[in-house]
């Protein structure tokens, strides 16, 4: 079967398996097996099969479209010569033909005699599985764009999805039995439980306020056999277990996640971007009767909607001036990449026509005539421009809410209130690489405006995140705030122009994160705690946890030979090429390099504090324990892949990168229209061993400092953390406090916010409600006369009839005598004097 | 005018058609039994379609007068098929009410009175 055929139907089972289960799930999930442990089963079956049908998927595009990156960009030798592009694909089915240039490309690649290298389309494969409607020229299709990064996206997804499931048939076992909630209190003799809302309103009381300042929460309410007493008149919730719910969940959140990566059109990655997002409310939510829960999860939602607001103008925007969402070309119909960048042009950034007449309509209403010279006199005057820069602003402003970039990155931290297999897989590694994935699915549509403010964006969020990170004592937490961090790197890597570093980053980063994630979901499993002030001395209890985090640490902090490393160099070196083609913005680099220092410092601190040294909490270490294989297992397979996934594969030259850029977007970004000074270097460039070298050094300098000063403080206690923190006070709090963002946010928003609805509900309780109040007494006194005249006059004027025809019905009756000769008697009486009277007034006319 | 002296014409057959309607009428209201009453139904109708037959005969025309072409006949052949239809119906009553009662005296079929 050709790959255009076989990729989709693939991908579209894959994608609709999970959503199977959750309807299997949705309607029999108590029912399946005892307290619904098959729902576990039935989920992770079918994300297991979606695995493999990804993997197949995988393999048959490797066989068709090879392990090497498309051109001859990516050998050094080929770094000093300029890339003349040549348009190889002016024909009416550019996709295929591009495909075919790329194998020529991949031939000719040794013996490069034209200096001249041809510009790649990448490989994709379009079209559309279902048309949901179409009004006018609005067309809303169920669509799919497939290319080198889908597959990987989806193979992705669904491995570390695949693990999760399984760590968390371990994670939750505690939900399948009834639980008491150590952290929700209520009054004594409530009897709330078993019917879902043991609530807040009734009388319950939460243990848990301020349940993320003291970090002394874990995900488990069931506890110890040694329950601590309730105080006083108060008892702690009893509630039934929910196992089956949080695979439901799960299944939902994978086939949403599915459905994003394959969306072919951005009105489809709308949707699926606000379903992941409904499903990370679910999740977060989950223990939705502790009240930090309920809070994070509300806090996750609403924030995600201020982004998904710019995102919305970004689509009406694009709308509005193209007419279409889908990505590439349909049917015929250009595609958004196409407009922008076509194939005619060198793929070179243009101001696409519609955006061009959009803002020349007032010129045109003039009645200039739109001739195809006018049109292009538009826009060498930068007409249209701003249109572009909005758009792309507008999508990225919704990867910042989804990615938790700055200013909207407050949510992620709070959402570690879900279950930790959900902060693994929704909240680091799938869902939050969500807003990456489309900024790079959305590269061809970027400005180098756009691209500059998602770099300022990303530094800023890398950098304020891994300072926060350092001080936190929530282990959770501090995974957390790394995630955020590294989700930082990628935009910074994607807004400098690495399209590929950033991708490759966020594939990397997605396991080894989620595996930390796990790490220390084992941990609070076996300690019941988040807080890192009472663990310690944990790796000879559970040695498997231990080293496999050690192997995600290391990963994460770019030590050479596993797979952050790969990924963090990509970034440096085009960080390195960026800076030294635009010294004015030098600052990314520096804020590049500090950040990667922190990250080492503070994913060491978090390992030395849990695993090595002496036990701090000895009631937490005797209790703790390795977890059960269904957990580590899991670890084991993730961790493999954290180390090895950025390799190039001995012998069989498959790596990731080389894959990522089969999916390159065509045509180079160029210098800025709205500011010349700023040009974009090829990323290839970076490839060139001088940059390399540099960039190698920077990283590994950086990763190996950060981990020396972790030694030194938490390690081999030659510093003595509690001193420095004397020294620096007011940093140390301020850090603590998370930058006073909440605090922040709560002054600027929160309080007006409130100040304002309490205005509103005085107006709305003293005018709006009296006017009504009002309004009622009025009518009630208007049907009280109304009745009145009903009843007396309208019912009398019926009765009187109604009483006549009846006493006219009663003098009547004696007329039927019952006598059928008298019957006879009265009809010739009457034909008679018909006749005579007839005969009479005939005559007397 | 003197009937007697005529020829026959139209005029004959009307009175005859009368008396025998009269004879019906007085028939239906005299008689207690209802086959009596049934059978002065019949010389009621009878007495009609003699006048229809009388009227629609071109026979019975002076020359150059408005001829009715056949409707009077027909209408006197529909008649008669309503009759027997009718007097089928009226009969089953008759016999129901035989059953009910042992009689066919109409006087006694009182029961429906007011």
């Amino acid at each position: 079967m050709d790959l255009d055929v076989l990729l989709p139907k693939l991908l579209c089972i894959a994608w609709l398996l999970p959503l199977a289960s959750f309807t299997l799930i949705v309607f029999f999930g108590p029912r399946m097996g005892k307290k619904g442990i098959l729902a576990s089963y039935v989920a992770a079956g079918a994300i297991v099969t979606s695995f493999i049908l990804s993997l197949i998927a995988f393999v048959s595009w490797i066989g068709a479209n090879g392990v090497a990156a498309p051109g001859g960009h990516h050998g050094d030798e080929h770094a000093a010569v300029s890339p003349l592009p040549v348009d190889a694909s002016n024909s009416p089915s550019p996709m295929r033909l591009a495909s075919l240039a790329d194998t020529h490309a991949a031939d000719s690649h040794g013996h490069d005699e034209h200096a001249v290298h041809e510009v790649h389309k990448p490989v994709a494969y379009t079209g559309t599985w279902y048309t949901l409607g179409q009004f006018g020229d609005l067309k809303i299709t169920i669509s799919y764009y497939i290319d080198a990064l889908t597959v990987c996206m989806f193979t992705m997804v669904t491995l570390i999805a695949s693990c999760i499931h399984f760590y968390a048939i371990g994670y939750m076992h505690d939900e399948l039995h009834d639980i008491t909630d150590t952290q929700v209190l209520v009054t004594k003799g409530y009897r709330g439980h078993g019917h879902g809302h043991a609530g807040h309103g009734h009388g319950a009381h939460d243990a848990h306020a301020h349940a993320h300042d003291d970090a002394e929460h874990d995900d488990h309410g069931h506890g110890h056999s040694d329950l601590p007493p309730p105080p006083a008149g108060y008892d702690y919730l009893h509630r039934p277990g929910r196992f089956h719910r949080f695979f439901q969940y799960l299944s939902l959140f994978c086939f949403s996640m599915l459905g994003l990566v394959i969306a072919g059109n951005i009105a489809m990655v709308f949707v699926f971007w606000e379903l992941v997002g409904v499903c990370s409310y679910f999740l977060i939510g989950f223990y939705i009767e502790r009240k930090s829960a309920s809070n994070a999860a509300n806090k996750a939602f609403i924030v995600n909607r201020v982004g998904d607001f710019g995102m919305i103008i970004g689509l009406m925007a694009l709308w509005g001036s193209l007419g279409t969402f889908a990505f590439g070309d349909v049917d015929g119909q250009q595609g958004l990449f196409s407009q922008v960048r076509n194939s005619a042009h060198n793929y070179e950034l243009r101001t696409p026509d519609g955006m061009v007449l959009q803002a020349a309509s007032d010129e045109i209403a003039r009645g200039v005539e739109p001739t195809a010279k006018q049109i292009e006199t538009w826009r060498s005057e930068k007409l249209g421009y701003w249109l572009l820069v909005i758009a792309g602003l507008g999508i990225f402003c919704g990867c910042v809410g989804k990615s938790a970039q700055f200013p909207l990155h407050v949510w992620l931290p709070d959402a570690m209130e879900g279950p930790t297999p959900v902060s693994a897989l929704v909240h680091s590694a799938t869902m939050v690489a969500a807003g990456v994935y489309l900024v790079g699915r959305f590269y061809p549509m970027f400005t180098p405006e756009v691209l500059l403010v998602i770099a300022y964006i990303g530094l800023i969020t890398l950098f304020i995140a891994a300072t926060i990170a350092i001080t936190a004592s929530d282990i959770k937490r501090v995974l957390a705030y790394s995630t955020v961090s590294q989700l930082g790197y990628m935009m910074l890597a994607l807004g400098i122009g690495g399209w590929s570093a950033g991708l490759f980053h966020l594939i990397t980063h997605a396991f080894f994160k989620s595996l930390l994630f796990m790490c220390s979901g084992s941990v609070i499993h076996a300690c019941h705690t988040n807080d890192m002030f009472r663990m310690g001395g944990l790796r000879k209890k559970m040695p498997w946890t231990a080293y496999t985090m050690l192997a995600g640490c290391l990963a994460i902090i770019g030590t050479p030979l596993f797979s952050g490393f790969y990924s963090k160099d990509a970034i440096v070196a085009q960080a390195v090429m960026f800076t030294k083609q635009n010294p004015a913005h030098g600052i990314l680099l520096y804020g590049f390099a500090g950040g990667a220092a922190m990250t080492a410092f503070y994913m060491f601190r978090l390992w030395y504090m849990t695993f090595s040294g002496k036990p701090r909490d000895h009631h937490v270490y005797d209790h703790a324990h390795e977890s059960p294989k269904v957990m580590y297992v899991p670890l084991v397979i993730l961790s493999v892949f954290a180390v090895s996934v950025g390799w190039t594969m001995p012998f069989f030259g498959l790596s990731l990168t080389n894959l990522l850029e089969q999916a390159r977007p065509a045509g180079e970004i160029g210098t800025g229209v709205l500011l010349p000074a700023l040009s974009y270097p090829a990323e290839y460039l970076s490839h060139a061993p001088s940059v390399h070298l540099i960039a190698t050094l920077i990283a590994s300098a950086t990763a190996a400092g950060g981990f020396l000063l972790a030694t030194l403080f938490y390690g081999v206690h030659k510093l003595d953390a509690a001193d420095v923190k004397r020294q620096f006070n007011p940093i140390y709090y301020f850090l603590v406090h998370k930058w006073y963002f909440d605090e922040l946010y709560n002054f600027i928003f929160i309080k007006p916010l409130f100040f304002v609805s309490s205005i509103i509900s005085k107006i709305d309780k003293n005018l709006i409600d009296v006017f009504i109040d009002k309004l009622a007494v009025g009518v009630k006194a208007l049907s009280r006369v109304d009745d009145a005249i009903d009843r007396y006059v309208v019912d009398g004027f019926v009765n009187v009839i109604g009483n006549w025809t009846y006493s006219a019905g009663r003098s009547l009756k004696a007329v039927q005598t019952g006598k059928l000769r008298q019957y006879v008697m009265f009809i010739v009486v009457g034909t008679v004097a018909l006749t005579v009277i007839m005969q009479w007034a005939l005559a007397a006319e | 005018m003197n009937l007697l002296t005529e020829p026959v014409g139209v005029a004959h057959f009307m009175v005859v058609g009368a008396i025998m309607f009269a004879c019906g009428v007085v028939c239906m209201a005299v008689k207690r039994n209802a086959l009596g009453v049934l059978m002065g139904i019949e010389l009621v109708l009878n007495g009609a379609n003699i006048n229809f037959v009388a009227l629609g005969s071109k026979f019975l025309q002076k020359d150059g007068a408005f001829s009715l072409g056949l409707d009077g006949q027909f209408i006197a052949l529909f008649v008669i098929v309503l009759a027997a239809a009718e007097a089928a119906v009226a009969l089953a009553i008759t016999l129901n009410f035989y059953n009910n009662h042992s009689t066919v005296d109409v006087d006694r079929a009182n029961e429906l009175k007011g």
